[in-house]
């Protein structure tokens, strides 16, 4: 009987998760799979159309392209401020700035960018008194370049967060027995440093292209929606600004939570991979 | 210092102009009143929106109830299966997981299709704060799951037993004080965390806070501006309390993005 409290706030979160969390998902399977007379495959098939094609590769353009700049700029401030010369001081600022940034975005980051690179933004004009009009040469804040740019901003301070631990893991001695065998700086990291962070800078880029490929408010609030991503399309169905059925959102949501479960799968593959240097 | 070499000064000199630079001219402009005049024009007319106070309200009570929502349902489920139920820890690690796998706006297709009704559910803004749980599990779940590891759960309930204590003393007395850290740095990322989320409310009709710096951007940036400035001040508060909490690298891969 004494057990009996424990178990009622155990069963209750199970059953608060599984009524909104599991219900509402296998909802949307069962609904991308459910025409007016049963079974069909309709839905799931409409997803090879070419807007839903046009949505599913500006996704994976835009979370590609904003993840690759994360890994590599956010591993580059990573290793500069994680080296032994560098001061205690700028390493605790950029690590608390990071942990901070990589929780920013949505709309406030939208407006933010608007601000400073919309076609009003004070840097476009600043820029543009100096003779250079960057909306004139073809860019945008509107475009899949122009989001990735915003996208860098939490993309960038997440890689520096989870990267951190990988790099701190490689080990001095290892550089020092390269120093004593006479290797240079350069040899030291394509030989030992990157084959040993590979796994690591893999799985960085796997959730980074997951936190990308499943922002909605950050695109919603620059685009209106006229931009087709795979989020915004289904807010679009959601909203009824499209003339689509509910099953073709469902569809499109389980075409993202089936992207979004490999996501998961190969990065903890990889940093299982990658725990073999970790003690 | 100069031990860190021209590409790494570059780099960092990159860096904060790409971080800063935004936050600055987010400033500047919402004093912008055009013509090369500044001041605080947007700030009042701002004041002077009639939703702006309602649907600040309704975020800080989305916020509010959302930390209560946590702290009641998943902080005690989670103390109680470290010490009776560690077998279902695959369970809780699986839903914590879940968010990350289904992302807002799949959560949020999920949900109006499977709730139509009842009104008193689905009719008021406080229906969020289910979305909003399940927003904020993963970190919260991480924060609180470090917490309890480092203060071997097991070991102070046996010895709060064995010195005659029942088990609502041994938590009131001995789990939550040491967890506090854990709680404290969760609590103001949720709040950070749902007092800027669009996703769910703008799909779902309610007017909270980022919907309305979304509308006002429509038609009038510098006043969108004044307002990501708040939102950036509330955020930078929220998080300087995390780390001052002492909780590091809380991150979260699915956020109000």
């Amino acid at each position: 009987m004494r057990l009996a409290v424990p178990y009622f706030f155990i069963a209750a979160f199970v059953a608060f998760a599984a009524l909104f969390m599991l219900a509402p998902t296998a909802m949307l399977a069962a609904q991308s799979v459910s025409g007016e007379h049963g079974f069909t495959l309709e839905y799931l098939e409409a997803l090879g159309e070419y807007r839903y094609l046009v949505a599913f590769r500006n996704s994976i353009q835009l979370s590609a392209a904003s993840a690759l700049v994360g890994v590599i700029a956010g591993g580059l401030i990573a290793h500069t401020v994680l080296k032994p010369s560098a001061p205690e001081g700028l390493r605790s600022a950029v690590t608390s700035f990071s942990a901070v940034a990589a929780n920013f975005g949505g709309v406030p980051l939208a407006f933010g960018f608007v601000a400073t690179l919309g076609s009003l933004g004070l840097l476009t004009q600043a820029l543009k008194n100096l003779g250079i009009d960057i909306y004139a040469m073809g860019f945008t804040l509107y475009s899949i370049t122009g989001l990735t740019v915003v996208y860098c901003y939490f993309q960038i301070p997440l890689m520096v967060v989870i990267i951190t631990p990988a790099l701190q893991s490689l080990r001095v001695e290892w550089r020092e027995a390269c120093e004593n065998l006479g290797a240079t700086p350069g040899q030291y990291w394509r030989m030992v440093g990157l084959p040993v962070l590979l796994p690591s800078l893999f799985s960085s880029f796997i959730l980074l292209f997951g936190s990308a490929f499943s922002a909605y408010a950050t695109a919603y609030a620059l685009t209106s929606g006229n931009l087709a991503l795979l989020t915004t399309e289904i807010g679009n169905v959601l909203s009824g600004d499209v003339m689509s059925s509910p099953q073709t959102g469902a569809a499109l949501s389980v075409g993202m939570i089936v992207v979004m479960v490999a996501v998961l799968g190969l990065s903890s593959a990889a940093s299982r991979r990658a725990s073999r240097w970790h003690k | 210092m100069k031990r860190l070499g021209v590409g790494g000064w570059v780099i960092l000199a990159l860096a904060t102009v790409y971080f800063i630079g935004p936050l600055v001219l987010t400033v500047i402009f919402s004093l912008w009143e055009g013509r090369g005049h500044y001041g605080i024009s947007a700030y009042i007319t701002l004041l002077q929106r009639p939703n702006i106070v309602k649907s600040l309200l309704v975020s800080v009570e989305l916020s509010l109830a959302t930390c209560a929502a946590l702290l009641v349902l998943l902080l005690p489920a989670m103390v109680f299966m470290n010490l009776y139920a560690p077998r279902l820890r695959p369970v809780f690690e699986f839903i914590a997981a879940l968010p990350f796998v289904v992302p807002a706006i799949a959560l949020v297709a999920g949900l109006s299709a499977l709730f139509t009704g009842p009104e008193w559910l689905i009719g008021t803004p406080f229906y969020l704060v289910i979305p909003y749980f399940f927003l904020a599990l993963p970190y919260a779940y991480r924060g609180i799951d470090v917490g309890i590891r480092a203060i071997d759960l097991a070991t102070l309930t046996e010895a709060g037993q064995s010195l005659g204590a029942g088990m609502g003393q041994i938590i009131r007395l001995v789990v939550l004080p040491s967890l506090r850290s854990a709680l404290v740095g969760s609590t103001l990322l949720t709040l950070a965390v749902v007092m800027g989320e669009f996703t769910f409310a703008n799909v779902l009709l309610f007017h909270t806070f980022a919907v309305l710096i979304n509308e006002v951007g429509q038609n009038a940036p510098t006043e969108a501006a004044a307002l990501s400035t708040l939102s950036f001040l509330i955020t930078w508060l929220a998080m300087a309390g995390v780390l001052l909490a002492g909780r590091r690298g809380g991150v979260q891969l699915s956020g109000a993005r």
